[in-house]
């Protein structure tokens, strides 16, 4: 008769600790769809493949490097390669809107612009792109956040903002 | 080699020991595990030195000829690979066998895991030490390292694979012989911990059979850079519950008992098991949410699901504290919380395991953002990482596993713990340690740091950086000496600690047991199939849209 009540009240916990547990998941979703969606802050998509050999070749990565396409919003094309960015840095006026389109010549690297939601993956073979705007005048410091061979470390770069 | 010749005899006579094998198995196994962790720890204390400007890699250049890169696949490769899998197979392999009451259908096949295992391990090794393997524990194409290392490293998950042939048979036999009891839970746990595991290497089993061991070895000239890393995810987030899941067994299983009471309820520990078993591997997109060349849409549909664990997580989290306080309020405690002090604390095995679970808490919680979509472009290959997960495998995993072996090991040897006060320093410093390192971890994350960085001689260093970095050293050189501790305790006991009667295994009973589970929770193919759909649906139009427009055509380079 006792083991049943303990039971039963162990029922009674159960149920009020599942309804969080239910509850808690439902509410992480709808935040991040809702910023991702309505706010419009995104993750990389599928661009397309290119042909590491064929870079120098194919555009926009032939001229890396800064283009205005419109007022106030460029497009950064950038090479990475163990160890650098091609070119490493930049500089736009503030309120910019950059697209930064990335490939990679031969492994795998990454580009991290610090302060901003601009975090990618470079892949050989692979276009890597994402747009951000960037206010606040300022240097924003650019790293290669994955492995890529003995001299990482000093993989880096800079954004500069008027 | 006076080391490696002692399990032999690390294992206690006894009339009739029908689990002989199982046992010196367990012992093998734990000895490697631990062998493993000594080397990597020691790794990782060369980089927090490093962070801070303090760099043993020179003085070692004869040895570690790759310094902080060779250092750092070493630290990876044996804390997450070699580490955890041989502790896994062993405690598996013991825990089981106990829990059916029968040893192993096939002690040949038993022993057999353990040696092609080991020969993986030596194959592998060599690569790494000559530094021809320097490419980390995930080994990215087309960082491309010496073929034996992919072969090796193959060879050990392969091992694996007849565990779990071993417990499936052992299960059959004993189901035999008890057509309508339930499966002890442990035993159960197990399998479905190994079937999961099974499962989810088809990732990495393809990835290395038909991508990276043909193109290291020379056969093919180039290979498919997204594909192979997409494979390699599909293994590398269910790794982490094939490292979890075992931590969690003995949360459920023993724990319990060692806190004084019993597990709060058997039925809702199998729905949490068989829901990781349906929900680990179809959700390993969540580790490629920055990757180009992967829809959206598809890294949405893995967010969703990854939030869709947090489910088991939770039950996880409420059924161990139910039981723990089930423990405490046994013991005489009171109150809404003050039931927490009569628990033993003076019991390193329990001491240890709580610490590991107070640790994951916080590792969990972190683990919610790492897994939101948009939100881990904040963090993603930063420290924070490296602090998420030393909470996680670096916590709850190793510390529970060390806290595994403080009773397990003086049950295999017949000698007492030879010295409590230091397993409980032990545990006091990892906890404390480990709170200040990753603490400190995720803030140089959320300041940018990048991860698997020879900071110390990096260009860039923020100024930021340079206030927190010190730190994760102290942090660091706690962790290690503890670790220092765990391992003079248990080599102490291994040869002089006091002889005494082995305990029983300390298998907990349940408030709400066997009697209380319907069949379905004692099943594994509904569980199995729901897996394989599930795995079907969210992998295969990745899948299919990278292989067909593969090129495989990258060479590859060795950059270090
Ligand atoms: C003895 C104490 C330990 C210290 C001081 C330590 C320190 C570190 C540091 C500083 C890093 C970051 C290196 C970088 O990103 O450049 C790191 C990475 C890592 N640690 Fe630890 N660690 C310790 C123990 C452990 C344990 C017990 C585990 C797991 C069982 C573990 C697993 C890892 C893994 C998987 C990585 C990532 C390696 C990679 O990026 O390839 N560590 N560790
Ligand atoms: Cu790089």
């Amino acid at each position: 008769m006792i083991k049943n009540d303990e039971k039963f009240i162990g029922y009674i916990f159960e149920v009020a600790w599942i309804l969080p547990s239910v509850a808690i998941p439902v509410a992480v979703i709808t935040a991040v769809v809702l910023t991702a969606f309505a706010v419009g802050i995104r993750v990389p998509d599928v661009v397309g493949r290119i042909e590491p050999k064929a870079i120098a070749v194919t555009a926009p990565f032939d001229q890396p490097g800064l283009r205005e396409l419109a007022p106030g919003k460029y497009e950064a094309a950038i090479v990475a390669q163990v160890f650098l960015f091609t070119p490493n840095e930049i500089e736009i006026p503030a309120g910019s809107e950059v697209t930064f389109v990335l490939t990679s010549r031969d492994v795998i690297h990454g580009f991290k612009i610090v302060g901003t939601a601009v975090n990618m993956m470079v892949v050989p073979g692979q276009i890597s792109k994402l747009t951000v705007r960037f206010d606040q005048p300022g240097e924003y410091l650019i790293v290669c956040h994955e492995y890529c061979g003995s001299g990482h470390h000093v993989m880096s770069g800079k954004v500069i903002v008027q | 080699m006076a080391v490696m010749a002692r399990p032999r005899g690390m294992v206690r006579e006894e009339v009739v020991d029908r689990f002989a094998t199982e046992k010196s198995i367990a012992g093998w196994n734990i000895l490697v595990a631990f062998l493993a962790l000594a080397l990597g720890g020691l790794m990782g204390v060369l980089q927090v030195l490093q962070y801070n400007g303090i760099d043993l890699y020179r003085p070692l250049k004869a040895i570690l000829p790759g310094g902080y890169y060779q250092g750092l696949t070493l630290h990876g490769v044996l804390n997450v690979l070699v580490f955890t899998t041989f502790y896994i197979i062993g405690f598996l392999t013991f825990i089981a066998a106990k829990a059916f009451d029968r040893p192993l259908a096939s002690k040949g096949m038993a022993w057999f895991t353990f040696y092609f295992m080991v020969a993986g391990l030596l194959i592998a090794a060599v690569p790494i030490l000559l530094n021809r393997a320097t490419v980390m524990f995930t080994f990215y194409p087309p960082l491309k390292a010496n073929g034996f290392y992919y072969l090796g490293l193959t060879m050990v998950v392969v091992g694996t694979y007849f565990l779990l042939v071993n417990l499936v048979m052992t299960y059959r036999a004993w189901r035999k012989e008890n057509p309508a009891a339930k499966t002890p839970l442990a035993a159960y746990m197990s399998i479905i911990t190994m079937t999961m595991w099974v499962i989810a290497t088809f990732g990495i089993a393809t990835e290395m059979i038909f991508l990276l061991i043909p193109w290291a070895f020379g056969l093919v000239p180039g290979t498919d850079v997204l594909l192979a890393r997409t494979l390699f995810w599909f293994t590398g987030h269910p790794i982490v519950y094939f490292w979890l899941l075992p931590a969690y067994i003995s949360w459920y299983t023993l724990v319990p008992k060692q806190a004084g009471g019993k597990l709060f309820s058997e039925p809702m520990a199998r729905v949490s098991f068989v829901l990781f078993l349906v929900l680990s591997v179809p959700i390993g997109i969540h580790h490629q949410y920055t990757d180009p060349g992967i829809s959206q849409i598809w890294k949405l549909v893995h967010f969703i699901f990854t939030v869709g664990v947090f489910f088991p997580s939770l039950l996880t989290f409420f059924n161990v504290v139910a039981s723990l306080e089930h423990a405490g309020r046994s013991r005489g405690g009171e109150g809404w919380l003050a039931w927490i002090f009569a628990l033993p604390w003076k019991e390193p095995s329990f001491t240890t395991q709580v610490f590991a679970m107070l640790l994951f808490a916080f590792g969990g919680a972190g683990g919610v953002i790492n897994a939101s979509y948009n939100l881990n472009l904040v963090v993603h290959n930063t420290s924070w990482i490296s602090g998420h997960f030393h909470l996680t495998v670096g916590s709850a995993v190793a510390l529970t596993f060390m806290g595994i072996t403080y009773w397990l090991v003086p049950y295999l040897t017949g000698r007492a713990l030879w010295s409590k006060g230091l397993g409980l320093a032990q545990a006091w410093l990892w906890l404390i340690g480990m709170i200040l390192f990753s603490h400190f971890m995720h803030m140089l994350g959320l300041h940018g740091m990048p991860r698997r960085t020879m900071i110390g001689a990096a260009p860039y260093v923020l100024p930021e950086w340079k206030l927190l970095l010190p730190f994760t050293m102290i942090g660091g050189l706690l962790m290690f000496t503890s670790a220092l501790c765990f391992l003079v305790n248990t080599l102490m006991t291994i040869y002089a600690g006091r002889r005494e009667e082995p305990a029983e295994v300390p298998f907990a009973k349940a408030l709400s047991g066997p009697e209380d589970v319907p069949a379905v929770l004692d099943r594994f193919w509904p569980w199995v199939l729901g897996s394989l759909v599930l795995v079907a649906i969210n992998y295969g139009p990745t899948l299919y849209f990278l292989v067909s427009t593969g090129r495989f055509n990258i060479p590859g380079l060795s950059p270090w």
